[in-house]
């Protein structure tokens, strides 16, 4: 490896109440991808706000080259030849990409030129980009490009890429890797954020790991199992979730020629959506994020009501059916935003355990609340799932995510559901909770109960699903057993390629 | 420097603090612009706050005054609350409380001069009904059309205006009245009279009917799951969607119940204390309840008390301008300081002050 690119040398960040970075060393070689690990909280962000210039850090130094970076801003940080690919992108979508990426210069060329600019270095880079296009028709992965692209045109020595994947299909993916290694070996090094171990095992030279704030280890993540890498990552051994043999029983849920409208400017419609889930069985629905998640799970939910006859449950038509009726009947949802949607922000975890759980677990008679049994309740949620919190009487929002997330999954699984929908269900939680919220849902599976789970992330699916279906564009693919699956066969489907003959209607 | 942090959970220390702070700052404040204004500010303070309620001289009449202005304050601003909590604007409670007298004491004058119990039952009722309906108008409108409650209610207390002064001077004026516009006297008349209930305390039917919604509202809020609703559509709108709470049902709940209760404390007015339908009997209950009811922190105990302070605050200001010649306006301000530093003190209820500049660890 050549010499250090970038030196971090004791870099320490204080909030109030936690210590973002306790005396961070490592190096960035030159012509290097270097990967970042962590569970969420354990300072990743922090550590790269420091390095682009948008948070000042407490004590510690850093080195350019062999000169003091110390960048104010991060336009400083910028012209020092450190770039950066937030994992929400900053674009506007009424505006074409040639104006999106002269928005972010300081002293943009004429249009035309800048079009041609773009036109090089997206082809030059295999990333192909029409500079004329309107940002709000591009997929997901194409506006990453734009943010790429607009890093690239600064001719960055450093590029930092926060969880790009996350929004990708598994091609892209592909693609992504091939144009980061071009770039390493033209000498440039790249900072790798994620948590996803396969991928940084597959593609990054050097991987410091971070928790709570300091570093672990500085490792060559091709020579760690990904089990370990994990371990690094938590700090202790946690059992990876398994499956339970059962055996599957009858149809619980029949989705039949669903189509709804969609809900607002930026909702996707849901376009003649059928599925089915028997009892005993997850069936996992993939794909890339906006492609119509929110709304099949508020279309079951009964949030949104569907036309008469598209959604039988045990049998029984419930399209017309609202959320309280749905789960009288056993149908329960864990929706994916957390604060605000599964959960109100404000309010404490008794008054969020009677939010769902009021009828079904009998806290309300005769329209009075039965706050002692709620409490109950609560604490019987927190016990179960080993919810982190002071107590019943904790505001929502005052919980780390991981913890409000089993404390959200918690609270539907023990109001024992014959179905279950869940979207996202480990999203930002930390290695070993999402360990335990899968095995809670395999589990839930064994007992008879029948799962849905959406998630982007196909680890995931694979991990816990009997069959797999994909949406795109508010389409689902038909339903296949993932043991007859390969990673190119779903992002296939994923991608809108429902290349299966009528025959194999499942 | 320093700035101001979010807290984890909001303070209840904070919470309870606010408006015992907010009395104390707009007194030091007020106390100021009074001595700017040439008043001794001690004697200025005395006579909002102490002279009504034990000063010798004027307690025999302001005490009473006290219930008298606080009732109609505490129901309308009850009823406010419930909207407030769930995101639903009700800004019309005047609009409501007029129109609740005008068809309160329309359907009492109806049977006039008729002695029968039932006559003021019956123009509660119809009160409560007026209100109701006047607040079903924006209610309807924004379910149906999705028009902003605030705006529709607001500009319905000008056409509730206008209903008052055509009918003070005409369908409800008084026959007997040689001309002059405003209805019969309902206070002298025994049917329909909304009399002192016991002598010397300003107690009428439309402070029991206070009192009563503060704890109904209380147990709703509570302890009621359609008070756990309305909590949780302010709180969190798609979370309450997921629970199955309609928004229009809320909407409807919460705007009628306002408007009934407005609509009664208008009738319980007019009735009462004002004692006919005349183009100006409305002395702003309607708009000034939005300020108790936030002073109360939306909380029906809260609300009790902030509807007797404001209460307090009226009495006394005018003891203050008759007694030590201040004007008018300073006892606006002065009202206004409350409502201001209430909602400045409020801000340490969810944040905290932080210095910026830390020495490096």
């Amino acid at each position: 490896m050549a010499d250090a690119l970038l030196r971090l040398t004791g870099l320490t960040k204080a909030y109030p109440g936690v210590v973002a970075n306790d005396d961070v060393s490592f190096d960035i070689g030159e012509g290097e991808i270097h990967a970042l690990l962590g569970e969420n909280g354990a300072g990743k962000s922090t550590l790269v706000k420091m390095i682009y210039g948008l948070v000042t850090p407490d004590s510690g130094a850093m080195q350019l080259r062999g000169k003091t970076f110390a960048p104010s801003e991060p336009s400083e940080a910028r012209r020092a030849g450190v770039a950066m690919v937030f994992q929400h992108f900053s674009l506007f979508d009424a505006l074409s990409v040639a104006e999106n990426v002269a928005l972010g210069m300081e002293a943009p060329p004429p249009t035309r030129d800048l079009a041609r600019r773009i036109r090089e270095v997206s082809e030059e880079y295999g990333l192909p980009l029409d500079p004329f296009r309107t940002v709000g028709t591009l997929s997901a992965g194409e506006r990453q490009r734009v943010e790429i692209v607009r890093c690239l045109l600064q001719e960055p020595q450093l590029l930092i890429m926060d969880e790009p994947t996350s929004v990708l299909t598994p091609q892209e993916v592909e693609i992504l890797f091939a144009t980061l290694r071009q770039l390493k070996d033209e000498g440039r090094s790249i900072l790798y954020i994620s948590h996803k171990l396969d991928e940084i095992r597959a593609l990054c030279d050097t991987a410091t790991i971070l928790r709570q704030g300091q570093k672990v280890d500085t490792c060559t993540p091709s020579e760690q199992t990904a089990r370990a890498l994990a371990e690094m990552m938590v700090g202790s051994s946690f059992e990876m979730p398994e499956g339970r043999a059962h055996s599957t029983g009858d149809v619980l849920l029949e989705v039949t020629g669903l189509s709804l409208a969609a809900p607002g400017a930026f909702g996707t419609p849901l376009r003649d959506v059928s599925l089915s889930v028997r009892r005993g069985e997850v069936l996992g629905v993939g794909g890339v994020a906006g492609n119509g998640q929110d709304e099949l799970l508020a279309a079951l939910s009964g949030e949104r009501l569907a036309p008469a006859g598209t959604i039988a449950f045990a049998g029984r038509d419930i399209s017309r059916a609202g959320p309280m009726a749905r789960r009288d009947a056993g149908l329960l949802c864990a929706p994916e935003e957390r604060l605000g949607h599964a959960a109100a922000p404000d309010m404490s975890l008794t008054e969020n355990a009677v939010l769902t759980g009021a009828r079904r677990e009998g806290l309300v008679s005769r329209g009075l609340i039965d706050w002692s049994a709620a409490r109950g309740f609560a604490q019987k949620v927190i016990d179960a799932f080993d919810v982190r919190t002071p107590g019943t009487g904790t505001a929502a929002r005052a919980l780390s995510g991981g913890n409000l997330q089993k404390f959200v999954i918690g609270r539907e699984i023990l109001q024992r559901p014959d179905l279950l929908v869940v979207n996202q269900p480990t999203w930002g939680v930390d290695a070993a909770a999402a360990a335990a919220i899968r095995q809670a849902l395999l589990d839930l599976a064994a007992e008879g109960a029948a799962i849905l789970v959406i998630s982007q992330d196909l680890d995931e699916l694979m991990q816990v699903a009997d069959r797999f279906a994909a949406l795109n564009e508010g389409r689902l693919s038909p339903a296949r057993p993932v043991s007859e699956l390969s990673l190119e066969k779903i992002g296939l489907m994923m991608g809108g390629a429902h290349d299966m003959e009528a025959a194999h209607h499942a | 420097m320093i700035r101001l942090e979010k807290r984890r959970q909001p303070s209840t220390f904070w919470s309870a603090m606010a408006p015992l702070m907010a009395v104390l700052l707009t007194m030091i404040v007020g106390g100021a612009m009074f001595a700017a204004l040439g008043v001794d500010p001690v004697a200025a303070i005395r006579t909002i706050f102490w002279d009504p309620l034990f000063n010798p001289q004027f307690a025999s009449y302001s005490r009473p005054q006290l219930l008298v202005k606080a009732g109609p304050l505490i129901l309308i601003a009850i009823g406010l609350s419930l909207g407030f909590r769930a995101g639903v604007w009700n800004i019309g409670a005047e609009g409501q409380y007029i129109m609740g007298a005008i068809c309160g004491a329309g359907a009492g004058l109806i049977f006039y001069p008729s002695e029968s119990v039932l006559i003021f039952p019956l123009m509660v009722i119809a009160g409560g009904l007026g209100g109701w309906v006047w607040a079903m108008i924006p209610a309807l409108f924004k379910t149906r059309f999705g028009t902003n409650e605030i705006l529709v209610s607001l500009m319905l207390v000008y056409v509730a205006e206008s209903i008052l002064a055509s009918v003070s001077s005409g369908l409800l004026r008084n026959p007997e009245g040689m001309g002059f516009p405003g209805s019969r006297n309902l206070a002298q008349w025994d049917a329909s009279a909304n009399r002192e209930l016991i002598s010397g305390t300003g107690m009428h039917w439309g402070v029991v009917a206070a009192f009563i919604a503060v704890i109904l509202a209380y147990v709703l809020l509570s302890r009621h799951i359609l008070g756990f609703q309305v909590r949780l559509s302010g709180a969190a709108p798609k979370a309450a969607r997921l629970a199955g709470v309609s928004p229009a049902r809320i909407v409807i709940f919460c705007l009628g119940t306002a408007g009934a209760l407005a609509g009664a404390a208008g009738l319980f007015e007019v009735a009462g204390p004002a004692g006919q339908i005349s183009i100006d009997f409305n002395s702003g209950y309607g708009f000034t309840a939005i300020i108790v009811a936030f002073l109360g922190r939306l909380h029906p105990v809260g609300i009790l008390f902030a509807g007797l302070l404001m209460a307090l605050t009226y009495i006394g200001g005018e003891l203050a301008q008759l007694m030590l010649g201040v004007p008018g306006a300073s006892i606006q301000l002065f009202q206004g300081m409350l409502l201001f530093f209430l909602l400045g003190v409020d801000v340490f209820t969810h944040y905290r002050l932080r210095p910026t500049a830390r020495e490096a660890a």
